[in-house]
């Protein structure tokens, strides 16, 4: 019971006047470390230091052998391994200087801790008035009070002056500026489907049930801008039982027995939809998840994708190969302001 | 010798000094103190990792061509052999394998731009949960968050330049949500692009964006972002001896050149082991760019992840409108615009909201303890929930793949949980802040369990606490709990209405939202009284009858007995 708390004890904390809140003890007592008390651990940091110096040197000088002796080579493998030895020695030559000056600092050197004082940001009350009357001081000299006619030129051709930089820029900077360009693809009428991406036609007869094509038009090398209209002009083509084709008054016509080809852009925000589901005829965008139901006129059964796919209205010529009817009915691809004007 | 070179050294300070007066910058700057601690170190991660992209970006650029003229790839990548690419595409190929180190230097750049962002945003939490944004510390929040902003647009327009075909879908992605835009999208498309997606000028117009603009821009916010940090002095955690008065820590010279230096040498040699052991971006393996082929499980850099995630919950049904003859497509603008729009304006803006809800006009320089404010801890948590919901509903295909689950419900899922989680988690921060808070209050009153029992003469079993030294008090008392604010009223005694009193009522109705719940620190009288307490039991169980005595206290859990200890002697805890 030698602990037990004699009243006296408890009486230090009591008392009739306390303050409201407590009072910043100051700083703790400074704790040494074992470099600071032991002459052994001093030294033995000191040998530690040094230590990682050295493994910053051994790293540098095996990254140059590894530069001089390990080319990249020909094979997967070789330029795994002279990219490992590289990095490694890249590694070590940093970390090792990075991991000896802490270490140094955090066991040799003074680590008493000091204290700086803080003012206030704000500047004193003179000094702001010496700044107010430093600008009023100015504009006196400048002499534009009542000047409005003056004040007005130079504002009018401040704000003028950049037009010279800035009309050409935006004049230039998106071509023509003819944004209709997004409302036509190079589908036309008896353009023939081509396989992507060697470009050779597709015959109907080819197209077996529960197939998918990835299609472009084969007059795409024709065009001077070939990726630029490919990126529009891609088309997924399908065949189906035509039992299982449920298709619109108004696009009757536009298949040829169960074979359908719609945009494979996505009217989401245009990634390529490319994963075709045989069974359920569903066409899946990876990039988004939205889901198409190819046998019903593409239209969105899940995810953010808002539109069905465009259809390509398709047939065959008189050699059997696929063609388009014509270009897309409505703009391919995600929506945009004007896509209905 | 060494006088030879000390007479050398004194020789060019001399000739510096006297055109350059360095020796006053050295006198104010050397010994300048900065307090320690280990979260002070996630911006420096910030900065050197942006050091290290500027040392590989430079390297990059010796060997990449910013061209999107089509060329036939020849080289040891056999898999690529014949095949057309643009010629950034072969240009990275080349720096790749056959440019000694080149490989290196591009995983380094890639994963010093992940570590950049990561470290922009922890650093950033750091700041939010302990304050550090508060007066006179608000503009350098708003350069910070510029700063990640920029870091993003970096980190997009450099993921695009070697112009494979993840990357391009990725830009194909930009385009569509930029053509979303009401009235100027389909013209700001033509504008970035140089005409229709992909055009022929975009690579170019990105490597200017990527190593001139953004970079340029970076440097100089960075440098202003420094410079205040100088001006303001750091903030430091609060303790005994830290007031908003002073700041304690160690020099610059020589403890912070040795510890900071060194420490931008451990992120360089962190970032090469990630570089040499860990392969990222394999575009070798992607290909060019081909507007057709996509591939599954595709996902952008993990700092795009939230917007990806966001286009990915949205639900497209019903969501286009027509305005006339216009479109307006609410299903890309809402998740790719507008959320990330509120989330940014919240994060940017949250300063200011604070600074007006509790009307205070003062220098905060001592950090908060997250704790001590749990309606910015908590609000702070729900803001980051929902961003880590819009980034795991953007890898939702890898997380269906992995633990085979369902996309379609898993997208459902993430749908409730958007609106969901960040209330929930707001709740249960809230909560948890208050409950150690409470724990605070209940360790300072009654101190350290100390695993001593001791058994009285009549038997009864108690257990003795140790009280906390003064200095692991102080750091558990030495708050102010915010109080929701007293407005005048709206007429004064003659009965005129006043001026601001609308705005003083929204400001009432905020700082109630905030400041309700709270829990008040420890007072000096508190403690005395429940020392005294203590003091009264004991002397009871001492001498009175123990009957009386076990019928008031039941079975005497909820008392202690306290050990006498000059409240001023240090205490191993207070480290």
């Amino acid at each position: 019971m030698s602990t037990h708390p004699s009243p006296t004890d408890i009486t230090t904390y009591g008392g009739a006047n306390l303050p409201d809140t407590f009072t910043d003890p100051g700083h703790g007592p400074h704790r040494l470390r074992r470099t600071d008390t032991d002459p052994a651990a001093n030294k033995r940091a000191e040998r530690q230091v040094v230590l990682l110096f050295a493994v910053s040197i051994i790293g540098t000088v095996l990254f140059l052998v590894a530069y001089v002796l390990v080319p990249p080579g020909d094979t997967a493998a070789s330029m795994r391994t002279s990219n490992l030895l590289l990095g490694l020695g890249l590694f070590l030559g940093m970390f090792g200087i990075g991991a000896a000056a802490v270490h140094w600092a955090k066991t040799l050197m003074n680590d008493h801790e000091r204290t700086d004082e803080r003012h206030s940001l704000t500047p004193s009350e003179e000094t702001r008035q010496g700044a107010v009357q430093a600008l009023q001081e100015g504009l006196a000299d400048a002499n534009v009070a009542r000047r409005g006619v003056l004040k007005g030129a130079m504002f009018s051709a401040l704000a003028l002056a950049p037009l010279s930089v800035a009309v050409p820029l935006i004049g230039e900077v998106g071509e023509d500026w003819d944004i209709t360009k997004f409302k036509h693809t190079i589908w036309k009428k008896g353009v023939r489907l081509a396989s992507d991406p060697s470009g050779r036609p597709i015959r109907a007869a080819e197209v077996t049930l529960g197939s998918a094509f990835h299609v472009i038009p084969a007059n795409l090398e024709d065009e001077e801008h070939p990726l630029d209209e490919k990126a529009k002009a891609i088309v997924l083509m399908v065949r189906m039982d035509p039992r299982d084709l449920k298709e619109a008054e108004d696009r009757r016509g536009w298949s040829y027995e169960g074979i359908v080809a719609y945009s494979k852009v996505c009217t989401h925000v245009g990634c390529p939809v490319a994963l075709y589901e045989q069974q359920t005829h569903h066409l899946l965008c990876p990039c988004h998840q939205s889901t198409f139901d190819l046998a019903d006129g593409a239209k969105v059964v899940f995810g953010p994708a808002n539109r069905p796919l465009p259809q390509l209205p398709i047939t065959v010529d008189d050699e059997g190969y696929l063609v388009a009817q014509s270009d897309f009915h409505e703009p391919i691809g995600p929506s945009f302001w004007e896509r209905l004007t | 010798m060494t006088t030879t070179i000390g007479r050398g050294a004194a020789a060019t300070a001399d000739y510096l000094d006297q055109r350059t007066s360095v020796s006053v910058a050295i006198k104010g700057l050397a010994r300048k103190v900065f307090p320690d601690h280990w979260s002070f170190l996630l911006g420096e991660i910030a900065l050197y990792s942006f050091v290290v992209l500027l040392i590989s970006g430079v390297f990059l650029t010796m060997f990449y061509v910013p061209s999107m003229n089509e060329v036939h790839y020849e080289g040891p990548w056999a898999a690529m052999n014949g095949v057309e690419m643009s010629e950034a595409f072969a240009s990275t190929l080349r720096l790749s394998f056959e440019v000694r180190g080149g490989l290196l230097m591009r995983q380094i750049h890639h994963w010093a731009a992940l570590i950049f962002m990561a470290s922009i945003v922890t650093h950033m939490m750091r700041v939010f949960f302990t304050g550090a944004f508060r007066k006179p510390r608000e503009l350098n929040w708003v350069l910070g968050f510029t700063l990640l902003i920029l870091g993003l647009l970096a980190g997009f327009s450099g993921y695009s330049l070697p112009d494979d075909v993840l990357s391009g879908n990725g830009l194909r992605i930009a385009d569509g949500v930029v053509r979303s835009i009401p009235i100027l999208g389909s013209y700001i498309s033509y504008f970035i692009f140089g005409g229709e997606f992909p055009g022929q000028d975009l690579i170019p117009r990105l490597f200017t964006v990527h190593i001139l603009l953004v970079p340029a821009l970076i440097l100089a916010l960075i440098g202003a972002h420094l410079f205040l940090v100088f001006l303001h002095k750091h903030t430091q955690y609060p303790g005994s001896g830290r007031t908003n008065k002073n700041v304690v820590g160690y020099p610059l010279w020589p403890v912070y050149v040795a510890k900071a230096g060194g420490f931008f040498f451990i992120v360089f040699g962190v970032i090469a082991l990630l570089g040499a052991t860990m392969t990222i971006n394999p575009v070798w393996n992607y290909g060019p760019f081909d507007p057709s082929p996509v591939s599954a499980g595709a996902q952008p850099d993990w700092y795009m992840l939230f917007l990806e995630g966001a286009l990915r919950l949205m639900p497209g049904q019903g969501m286009e409108w027509g305005i006339g003859e216009f479109t307006l497509s609410l299903n890309v603008l809402i998740p790719a615009v507008i959320v990330p729009g509120i989330l940014f304006t919240l994060l940017a803006g949250y300063p200011f909201v604070e600074a007006f809800v509790t009307g205070d006009k003062g220098e905060h320089h001592v950090l908060d303890r997250p704790r001590n404010r749990p309606f910015r801890t908590a609000f702070g948590m729900a803001i980051l929930t929902a961003f880590t919901i819009l980034i795991l509903a953007g890898s939702n295909d890898l997380i269906a793949a992995h633990f085979f689950l369902s996309l379609n419900d898993i997208i459902r899922v993430f749908r409730v949980l958007f609106f969901v989680a960040p209330v929930l988690v707001f709740i249960i921060t809230k909560r948890i802040c208050l409950g150690l808070q409470r724990k605070d209050r209940e360790l300072v009153l009654h101190g350290h369990e100390t695993g001593r029992i001791v058994r009285f003469a009549h038997g009864e079993y108690i257990e003795v606490h140790k009280p906390l030294d003064a200095h692991e008090r102080w750091l558990r008392v030495g708050y102010q709990a915010e109080r929701p604010l007293e407005i005048e009223p709206p007429v004064d005694s003659r009965g005129v209405r006043r001026k601001g009193y609308r705005v003083d009522q929204v400001r009432q109705r905020l700082s109630r939202v905030f400041f309700e719940d709270r829990v008040e620190p420890v007072t000096p009288s508190e403690l005395a009284a429940a020392h005294s307490h203590g003091a009264h039991d004991t002397l009871e169980a001492g001498h009175s009858a123990p009957v009386r005595e076990l019928e008031g206290t039941a079975t005497g859990g909820g008392r202690t007995l306290v050990e006498p200890v000059d409240g001023s002697a240090p205490d191993a805890r207070n480290r």
